[in-house]
């Protein structure tokens, strides 16, 4: 087969491996204009910035395959910094308070798949209000006001590295690594596929919609709390306007990855690819000195053009 | 769970234990599902009258009927759906209630919907053992093993395909076949299809139906319906016929032809009363040719002041037809001509603006918004006139325009500030009806525009189809309800798998005739073309 490239093998493999073709191309066009980008150094760079919002990513695609949405996650980020940094500020036990600041991020998500699937509160709507809350509980805790430390062994997980490679980028890949499992090989994941999928097919399955619905909220708070924590100790501080608008970014990772927000498909690996995509191209951009401000033109502009591609292929098929 | 049976049934699954609510199979060995005596109303409606029904491992049994005869509530009340609300369900030989569709499962029922009930993008395996994981590990499914069991399960009915690819991936008949053994790996001794070949092509069908001879054969009780009469004949060993919720034959298929089912499913009794009709043909309004190179089909002809009926069995295409017609579905290449001119309707905005209406059938989804009031529903066609040059709305010509027809349609509401989703269905029928009459539309499309309202109703409407037709407008009228089809056209168009295949004078045609010719069998009509 592979030898036959008909056009609809073409095709099928496009639709299939789409956004893997997108990231080669990206990297080929970005290494042609700027000499440092294919350097270990800036390579390492885009790997920790990414690593935040690939893991936010992941647990966003647990939740977008149940057809939900988790508009929250910027504010999580905030909430577990600020009552983690706080902890720690006061009593300098740095990984009880890392401890914390991750289980506060999976009560978040418990406190918008509660909402969500024992209320029926729309998706949108619930962590609409989880944004705010959150945000909120961040400002009533530090009083608006940031939490510095220059210090401390919690810095570890935000610069640390290990064998040259940054704290944050192995904390990614084992993410990614043991969330696709969890997707492709327990239970939990065929059963996040069925709610996505068809529902009422999934409830006379004799599957708890409800539950799977509530737990997919919480493990996209508990990896936001993660992806916190990391932020926390790479800043070696927390305020409460961070993490401002990354709902958005790690959205556009799933998207670009070729999940659909109908739901029902979709995987963490290809949510990397589409993470990967929006870090290479805002740091090749920054390399080529291209302003910020149409940087997020550039990158309004590709999310628009990956899901019509997605479309586009998913329908000639 | 309690081992209710192990032994007595060779036939069937012979190495399983029975699972927890089934029953063992009667005393001859077979498994049996009997219905005796199954009633069930709904509010207006008789569905089913004393309805008893037996399927029998080893055999298929077809049931059959019109639309509406009761076939799909036979269904539900076998699926726990539905609650019958007298009569009793025996599972070989002992008294069952089917609370819900998990029970069914459990006591050995599985049924194959014409809608499939797959998840698309999970592998075959994962379809066919969905919520049964634990079966194979507490927390990691053991993919390997998992797809060998898979692919053991529906090599069992003959298929081979990859357990692993995504369901989505699969053609129509392999995602059916998906389904039948997902049922059969969970021991089903009652496989219930609805109309399984509707989405399938000639060489699919025939795989389809050695699976179902090699289950059949294996002890399985088969039951299958269907619109397609052929098949019937082909594939069942008995068949029974319902009509208006009431069972009319039962017996061995090859005691019938299929001339005698079309008879025996006809004959709903003209009980409606039907306002008399004076015919008042005038110039042709609408010419809708076939899709050039198909023979099957003739072209579509209404004329003004003209009702033409379009009969067809559900499934045949008449609504799909419309949707076309007024642009609402990509065209196959149907070329229409209105008035003679032709005309290129690629959405409905152009239909409209050729003066062509629809009143579609489902009138919540399709034809109202439910949380806006009356005024606005009814003026939504007319917007574009209402406003001035600027976009304001004339909210005195809104008003008035609206109030006129909700006098003149008698519409039964407080005012015409009310909800629509607050009116009975007889109103919310008129209040659609009457988007396309403000509009001055001279071609209107109904589609069941009785469905499921009451006589007194039923009859205005027809009252009103003349009056349109006497003020020179043209109706194309969509409907499963033979006397009203016939009473109401003038001529009939009978549509079979998509094409109008007949065109029958309705003053000289029988509900037996156009049946045959919705089912395809034309030698039995009695008044050709």
């Amino acid at each position: 087969m592979a030898h036959n490239l008909s056009p609809q093998f073409v095709t099928r493999v496009l639709s299939r491996y789409g956004s893997v073709v997108m990231l080669a191309v990206l990297i080929v066009l970005m290494s042609l204009a700027s000499k440092e980008f294919l350097t270990v150094h800036n390579l390492t760079n885009v790997a920790r910035q990414v690593s935040i919002f690939a893991i936010i990513g992941a647990g966003m695609t647990f939740v977008i395959i149940t057809a939900g949405i988790d508009l929250s996650v910027g504010s999580i980020v905030a909430l577990t910094a600020c009552v983690a940094m706080t902890f720690i500020d006061r009593t300098e036990m740095d990984f009880p308070g890392i401890g914390i600041g991750i289980v506060i991020g999976a009560f978040c998500g418990a406190a918008n798949g509660i909402v969500i699937a024992r209320f029926r509160v729309p998706p949108f709507i619930a962590t609409l209000a989880g944004l705010t809350i959150f945000r909120g509980l961040s400002l009533v805790i530090t009083d608006g006001l940031p939490v510095i430390r220059f210090e401390g062994s919690f810095r570890f997980i935000g610069q640390g590295m290990i064998g040259g490679i940054p704290v944050p980028v192995i904390i990614m890949i084992i993410v990614v690594v043991v969330m696709q499992i969890v997707l492709r090989r327990t239970a939990f994941g065929a059963y996040v596929y069925a709610v996505g999928g068809n529902e009422e097919a999934a409830r006379l399955s004799g599957i708890k919609v409800g539950w799977i619905k509530f737990w997919s909220y919480v493990l996209c708070g508990f990896l936001t709390g993660i992806s916190g924590m990391i932020l926390m100790a790479r800043l070696s501080s927390a305020q409460p306007a961070v993490g401002e608008g990354f709902e958005l970014d790690a959205i556009a990772a799933v998207v670009l990855g070729g999940t659909s927000l109908m739901g029902g498909r979709g995987t963490v690996w290809s949510t990397l690819i589409g993470a990967l995509v929006i870090g290479i191209l805002g740091n090749g951009m920054n390399l080529m000195g291209v302003h910020s401000h149409y940087q997020l033109v550039a990158k309004g502009v590709l999310i628009v053009l990956a899901v019509l591609l997605d479309d586009y292929l998913n329908r000639r098929r | 769970m309690p081992n209710s049976s192990s032994s007595s049934n060779p036939a069937v699954h012979p190495s399983e234990a029975v699972r927890s609510g089934q029953s063992a199979p009667g005393r001859n060995g077979r498994a049996s599902l009997v219905l005796k005596n199954i009633s069930k109303t709904f509010p207006g409606v008789q569905a089913l009258k004393n309805v008893s029904f037996d399927a029998r491992g080893g055999e298929v049994h077809a049931l059959i009927g019109e639309n509406g005869a009761g076939k799909s509530t036979l269904l539900k009340v076998l699926s726990g759906a539905h609650q019958a609300d007298s009569g009793t369900i025996l599972i070989n030989g002992r008294k069952t209630v089917i609370e819900d569709p998990r029970a069914a499962r459990q006591k050995g029922i599985a049924i194959i919907y014409q809608e499939l009930t797959l998840i698309p993008w999970l592998s075959a395996a994962h379809n066919l053992f969905l919520g049964r994981e634990n079966e194979f590990g507490r927390i990691l499914i053991p993919l390997a093993e998992m797809n060998r069991r898979a692919t053991d399960e529906l090599k069992k009915i003959g298929i081979d395909l990859d357990p692993a690819v995504p369901v989505a991936e699969l053609g129509m008949a392999e995602q059916q076949m998906v389904e039948v053994a997902r049922a059969l790996s969970e021991k089903a001794q009652f496989l219930l299809m609805d109309e399984p070949t509707a989405s399938l092509t000639g060489r699919e069908i025939e795989i389809l139906f050695e699976k179902i001879r090699v289950l059949r054969d294996s002890g399985v009780a088969i039951v299958y319906i269907s619109h397609r009469l052929e098949e019937i004949q082909k594939i069942a060993d008995r068949v029974t016929v319902l009509r208006d919720g009431e069972v009319v034959h039962t017996g061995p298929v090859s005691d019938v032809t299929l001339s005698d089912l079309i008879s025996k499913m006809v004959g709903r009794p003209m009980s409606s009363h039907f306002p008399p009709r004076t015919p008042a043909k005038g110039e042709e309004l609408l010419r809708v040719e076939p899709v050039p190179g198909n023979t099957r089909s003739r072209a579509v002809v209404v004329h003004a002041g003209e009702v033409v009926g379009l009969a067809g069995l559900v499934g045949a295409g008449r609504t799909d037809w419309a949707w076309r017609l007024i642009g609402a579905a990509p065209t196959k290449g149907e070329k229409i001509l209105i008035a003679g001119k032709p005309a290129d309707i690629d959405s409905p905005h152009k239909a409209r603006a050729l003066g062509i209406g629809m009143v579609p059938e489902n009138r919540k989804d399709h034809g109202l918004v439910l949380a806006r009031t009356v005024r606005e529903n009814i003026s939504m066609t007319i917007l574009d006139r209402l406003a001035n040059w600027c976009g304001f709305i004339n909210l005195a010509n809104q008003s008035n325009s609206c109030s006129l027809y909700v006098e003149r349609l008698s519409i039964r509401c407080s005012n015409d500030s009310v909800e629509c989703g607050t009116l009975s269905g007889g109103n919310q029928q008129k209040i659609v009806l009457a988007k396309w009459l403000v509009r001055d539309c001279p071609i209107i499309i109904l589609d069941e525009p009785t469905r499921g309202i009451d006589v007194g109703t039923k009859f205005e409407m027809y009252k009103l189809i003349n009056e349109l037709t006497q003020a020179g407008k043209a109706v194309i009228l969509i409907s499963s309800d033979l006397p009203e089809l016939i009473s109401m056209s003038d001529r009939i168009y009978v549509m079979h798998l998509g094409d109008f295949v007949a065109e029958v004078d309705s003053r000289k045609t029988s509900q037996e005739a156009v049946m045959h010719f919705a089912f395809g069998y034309f030698e039995g009509a009695t008044h050709g073309p």
